[in-house]
């Protein structure tokens, strides 16, 4: 574990996140943050890096406002926290901002409208391939699969309340894969 | 004022309910926007949500749009508009990164504990379920939608498709795919 001579100051640390929120774009968040912070600024190890992306995965929220409130954290403290979570949020916020009021005011222009549909579908297609991708592993496992469908039939057609879903599905899942005596020995 | 609560306990709701990142939180966010509040039409819902692919930064950012259009549907001023984006954004961003922020600090204590992995193993197809339903939310009127001819969502789902075979085969960025997306819609899908 190699942690930097120098620690940064909140204000380097929202610089280096706000370059991030400013150049990513198409997604892939989390390998942009390994890039900067592991690669370029040396800020954390490898190993250091992972173990945060742990973290940020297990628990809700997005894992890379996670991983960036973890970073922070370790390089600062709370002010660290707070400047690595707004660098990487606001640009990406702000030009949010400006794309919604364009939407607002011309989504009723035909070519616009046209344009429109045909993002929304490609952005379709982006989600599923993410989806196929992260749970390729899911879809050959048996059990796993039967929780995808059970997951996909119960919110997404019949509305359950995610909440309610959760504390239905999430005990039987983890149960069915508790720790093994035999494995552990 | 009462829109703003209501923004307020949606979203910080759904900020701790985001197991596995934002797209598992879609279907619900849908849900809850589109159907019970009322607050963006299906087609809104999935034109910001694609809007949100096109934006650097964490694409779930346009959740904010959501906010700033409730906050227009229910007749507020544009000052209480971009009121209700920031109320939208803190909400969602602000539950899950507190927990992080508490739950790091003590990570190292159960780190070994045999459960932790268990959680992870057993929440990822719950997880993936999520991020179907997802896909199903958007997609029901992004992709396929029935007040649309049939030629127009042939074309749609066309897109959709193509964009995932496309970033199976190639390494590619994906907002230069959704700003592709664009263009063929703008060529394709005018006259109909």
């Amino acid at each position: 574990m190699s942690t930097p001579v120098i620690k940064p100051t909140a204000v380097e640390i929202f610089a280096a996140f706000f370059r991030i929120g400013v150049t990513s774009f198409g997604g892939g968040l989390v390998a942009y943050l390994r890039d900067e912070i592991v690669a370029g600024r040396q800020w954390m190890s490898e190993d250091e890096f992972l173990a945060a992306l742990e973290i940020g995965q297990t628990l809700p929220g997005l894992n890379s406002v996670n991983v960036a409130i973890i970073a922070g954290r370790k390089l600062a403290g709370p002010r660290g926290a707070i400047a690595a979570a707004t660098g990487l949020v606001i640009p990406g916020a702000v030009i949010l901002v400006i794309l919604g009021l364009l939407y607002v005011r011309f989504r009723n222009n035909r070519d616009v409208a046209a344009a429109l549909a045909g993002i929304a579908a490609a952005a379709v297609g982006l989600l599923f391939q993410v989806t196929l991708k992260i749970g390729a592993k899911q879809f050959f496992n048996p059990l796993d699969l039967f929780f995808v469908l059970l997951t996909f039939v119960l919110v997404g057609l019949y509305h359950v309340s995610l909440p309610v879903a959760l504390f239905l599905i999430a005990p039987f899942a983890i149960i069915l894969r508790r720790p093994r005596k035999e494995a552990v020995k | 004022m009462r829109e703003l609560v209501s923004l307020l306990n949606v979203f910080c709701l759904l900020s701790l309910l985001a197991v596995g990142g934002g797209s598992a939180v879609l279907p619900q966010m849908e849900h809850e926007t589109v159907t019970v509040h009322q607050w963006v039409s299906a087609d809104d819902f999935a034109t910001i949500y694609s809007l949100g692919q096109m934006a650097p930064g964490p694409n779930m950012s346009m959740v904010g749009l959501i906010g700033f259009k409730a906050a227009n549907h229910a007749g507020m001023s544009d000052a209480w508009a971009f009121a209700a984006m920031l109320v939208v954004l803190l909400a969602f961003y602000l539950p899950s990164s507190f927990l992080t922020y508490a739950v790091s600090h003590m990570w190292d204590s159960f780190k070994e504990n045999p459960w932790r992995d268990s959680v992870q193993k057993g929440m990822a197809p719950i997880t993936i379920g999520l991020m179907l339903a997802g896909v199903h939310a958007v997609g029901k009127t992004a992709s396929y939608n029935p007040e649309h001819s049939f030629h127009f969502n042939t074309i749609t789902i066309g897109v959709g498709l193509a964009v995932t075979a496309i970033l199976f085969a190639k390494h590619i960025n994906p907002a230069l795919l959704i700003l592709a997306g664009g263009v063929v819609g703008w060529f394709c899908l005018r006259g109909i």
